[in-house]
């Protein structure tokens, strides 16, 4: 028997060797602008890769924009299907436009989701003076008379920023169409309208309302959470606390095409799980204000999945 | 009042790489205005694309843009003085009493004082921006979307007086920006409008790809249908340079100029040819006792290269505080900003400092750095008049292709841009300005997402866009300016008949 078991050992090596090459040349791809969350998870991945060593020469990072990553990905499936060095940065934001079919064709199931590197957390906020103090001030509020609180957000109707307050309406037993929602041009501009009163509530990220938080000009109510935040946030409680089960994170992670082979793909997952436990990646993800938030491999291939059935059915909820 | 962030400015400004920047886009900016092809817009329309694919921050990007702008204003004058046509739309003034100048053979004296006088309109028209600019920027915050909508009414309602011989061809150009920029996902329902399906469309129209189509392609096609026409022969730079008494004498003329092209670089869409022409007539009716002017008086030189710089200075004005571009340069830089997501408004101010006060603090500089290209280099610019348009053509369109391709990597891009390119040379020749589509296309957008929040936020009662103390202010500007050029005319009248 021993030498079986050598000779088991010695293919099984053989095998994580052939799976464990480095591809030749490594690309992430961000689905927009430059200087977007697409972006951040790029340089986040390939900064860290670089740093911590699991990658020989520094990651090139590549724009396509248009559609929210819909261009990136529609690329990745029609031209660049196997190629092994390519990821594609994505988000929960992603899971949401395929669970309301908006990346045309494609489906959760088009690529294959390697993993997540971090997270930013929902939050509600108010104005600093306005008289609601807790989350459950506002579900009672925003119950009894749902006009009085316009809400601005930083996207469209649909998008992750009305759904985090779709879900408080709906605690509120207000139905989400009778919510006012002002989609503003991004979280500063959302800010900006809750200090001027122009909107009531905001729905945002938490690295984006903390800095005001802080400094007093806007309250935030709760984090979208199921745990506490650590470092700025350790004072402010969360959804769970405030006793109302809902939580958002907005996770940022990368895939690659349908066609890569399960070696290329077993390498970026080994290598993705080595990563997140190097001290050089969870400083780069902090300086970028994400949270930890790792999901790698078929744990996050389910995690997409689960999402994008749990968004269909928010959407249908909300009379989307 | 702080000027802190004037001080960040200069730290930005100085920084060797900025440095550098800027004298580039004075540079360019000088040689652009020079070549009467090409002006400011299509300059900053060409090298957009260059700027923001190869990585500049925001701020270099918009030092380069800037510095092309107001060294346009300079350079615009040379082909008006040595060859009697205009290098852009601001040096038609110029060349009434600066062509004279050179065929008596004064060129380089011509030179030097539009050179000086465009010194003083700029430089104290940043001195104005830096005191100025400060007090918009503590409005940021009263401007909701109610009152960003009227914000959008107003600069809509300023468009009548910037094309006022055509106000049809200027509205139909503005619904075309409008019907253009509501390509895409709307920003409000995330509803797909006009994408066909295609992934590439679901973002509308590119900026980067409309202007070089509107600006460049259809420049190109204008020159290729002119090109059987003779190229005229510029006349040598000779002659002395100015005496201090000649500065002198044109000192009052041109802070005089300097006030009104501020004033009217301010008024969102009226631009440095407006500026110039009124503080021309201006002078001429204060001033030429002895008809002097048009045959080579340097007063009337002097004060629209005064003016045309102070108003290229001022349209800074309402783009960095407000959001609203003054002029169709500006317009096209306010859409470099959104490139860079960075979201103009009265907000800008205290949300980008540095970029503000960078670019502000790099006018200083710019000035000084363009007095001093145009005092002494002045002859290699003129030679550049050279150029023949076998080496301009080419080189215009394979540039255009090369900045949309490396902005986008894709060839739809590029097709939509020559598409754009085509619409706009049959638009030109109908006798229709391309800035109103510009204007359309970029306050469009913003006009409609803030109607729909005011909207959305009040639960569709419309009494919100009358319900601030601002936005009903802004609304009584806007019929005054519509209505005010119409009431000046009747009164106008009314006191010259019992004359008569």
């Amino acid at each position: 028997m021993r030498p079986n078991i050598i000779a088991i050992a010695a293919i099984l090596a053989g095998l994580t060797i052939s799976a464990g090459a480095e591809p030749a040349k490594t690309e992430c791809l961000a689905g927009a602008k430059p200087g977007g969350g697409f972006d951040l998870t790029c340089r986040l991945a390939g900064t860290s890769l670089h740093a911590a060593k699991l990658i020989k020469d520094p990651m090139a990072v590549s724009y396509m924009e248009g559609g929210v990553g819909a261009v990136a990905m529609n690329h990745i499936v029609g031209s660049r299907s196997g190629d092994p060095g390519l990821i594609v940065a994505a988000s929960s934001g992603s899971a949401l436009l395929l669970a309301q079919g908006k990346f045309g064709k494609h489906t959760a199931d088009s690529v294959r989701w390697v993993g997540a590197l971090g997270a930013d957390f929902g939050v509600l906020a108010v104005a600093a003076d306005s008289p609601i103090k807790t989350l459950k001030d506002l579900v009672a509020a925003f119950g009894k008379d749902p006009g009085a609180f316009p809400v601005g957000g930083g996207g469209a109707v649909g998008s992750q920023d009305w759904m985090k307050m779709a879900l408080i309406a709906k605690e509120a037993k207000v139905d989400a169409r009778k919510m006012r929602y002002a989609a503003l041009e991004g979280g500063g501009a959302v800010t900006t309208a809750l200090q001027g009163g122009h909107v009531k509530i905001a729905s945002g990220d938490a690295s984006e309302m903390i800095g005001l938080h802080e400094q007093g000009k806007v309250r935030i109510l709760a984090v979208m959470s199921d745990k506490r935040l650590p470092g700025k946030f350790k004072d402010i409680p969360t959804t769970y606390e405030q006793g109302y089960a809902i939580d958002w994170p907005i996770w940022r992670g990368v895939y690659v095409g349908p066609k890569v082979t399960d070696a290329e793909y077993k390498w970026w997952v080994d290598t993705l799980g080595k990563l997140v436990k190097t001290p050089e990646f969870q400083k780069e993800r902090d300086a970028r204000g994400l949270f930890a938030f790792d999901s790698i491999g078929a744990d996050y291939e389910k995690r997409v999945k689960a999402d994008v059935e749990r968004f269909k059915v928010l959407a249908k909820e909300a009379g989307l | 009042m702080s000027l802190d962030y004037l001080w960040q400015g200069f730290g930005v400004a100085l920084m060797p790489s900025n440095l550098l920047i800027g004298f580039i886009g004075c540079f360019l900016g000088t040689l652009i205005g020079a070549l009467p092809a090409i002006g400011p817009i299509n300059g900053i329309a060409l090298l957009l694309p260059i700027a923001y694919t190869s990585g500049l921050p925001a701020e270099s990007t918009l030092i380069l843009l800037a510095g092309i702008y107001y060294g346009a204003e300079y350079g615009g004058r040379i082909s008006s003085i040595l060859i009697n046509v205009p290098g852009d739309a601001g040096a038609v003034m110029t060349a009434i009493d600066g062509y004279p100048m050179a065929r008596k053979g004064e060129a380089t004296k011509a030179l030097a004082i539009s050179g000086i006088s465009s010194f003083i309109g700029g430089m104290l028209a940043v001195l104005a921006i830096t005191f100025l600019a400060p007090l918009f920027g503590l409005l940021a915050i009263k401007f909701g979307p109610a009152e960003y909508f009227v914000l959008m009414v107003f600069a809509f309602a300023t468009l009548g007086s910037m094309v006022g011989h055509e106000p049809v061809k200027t509205l139909i150009g503005c619904v075309i920006g409008l019907m253009l920029t509501t390509i895409g996902i709307d920003a409000t329902s995330g509803a797909y409008r006009f994408t066909f399906d295609q992934p590439e469309l679901h973002d509308g129209i590119e900026f980067i790809v409309l202007v070089i189509g509107l600006f460049s392609i259809s420049e190109v096609l204008l020159m290729l249908e002119h090109q059987m026409k003779g190229t005229l022969k510029p006349l040598a730079v000779t002659g002395k340079y100015p005496t201090w008494a000649d500065i002198r004498y044109i000192w009052w003329p041109s802070i005089r100029a300097t006030v009104i092209g501020f004033v009217v670089g301010v008024l969102p869409g009226t631009g440095a040819s407006v500026a110039s022409a009124v503080s021309y007539t201006t002078e001429k009716r204060l001033n030429d006792r002895d008809g002097t002017f048009g045959k080579g008086d340097i007063r009337g030189l002097a004060a629209p290269e005064a003016a045309n710089n102070a108003a290229a200075t001022g349209a800074f004005v309402p783009m960095l505080t407000l959001g609203v571009p003054g002029s169709g340069t500006t317009a096209v830089m306010l859409g470099a900003l959104m490139l860079y997501n960075i979201q103009p408004g009265p907000q800008l101010f205290t949300e980008q400092p540095k970029l503000v006060g960078g670019l502000i603090a790099s006018m200083y500089i710019g000035n000084i750095l363009l007095l001093i290209l145009n005092l002494p280099l002045v002859q290699v610019f003129a030679r550049m008049l050279l150029l023949p348009n076998w080496i301009l053509i080419p080189g215009i369109t394979a540039l255009s292709i090369l900045g949309v391709y490396s902005a986008y990597s894709s060839v739809m891009s590029v097709l939509i841009m020559f598409g754009i390119g085509v619409g706009g040379y049959l638009l030109r020749k109908l006798g229709f300005d391309m800035a109103p589509i510009i204007l359309g296309f970029v306050l469009g957008k913003v006009m409609e997402v803030n109607l729909r929040n005011a909207l959305a936020i009040s639960g569709g009662e419309i009494g919100i866009l009358f319900s601030s103390v601002l936005s009903i202010t802004l609304w009584i500007m806007a019929v005054a300016i519509v209505a005010l050029p119409w009431v000046i005319r009747r009164w106008q009248a009314r006191s010259a008949s019992p004359a008569q």
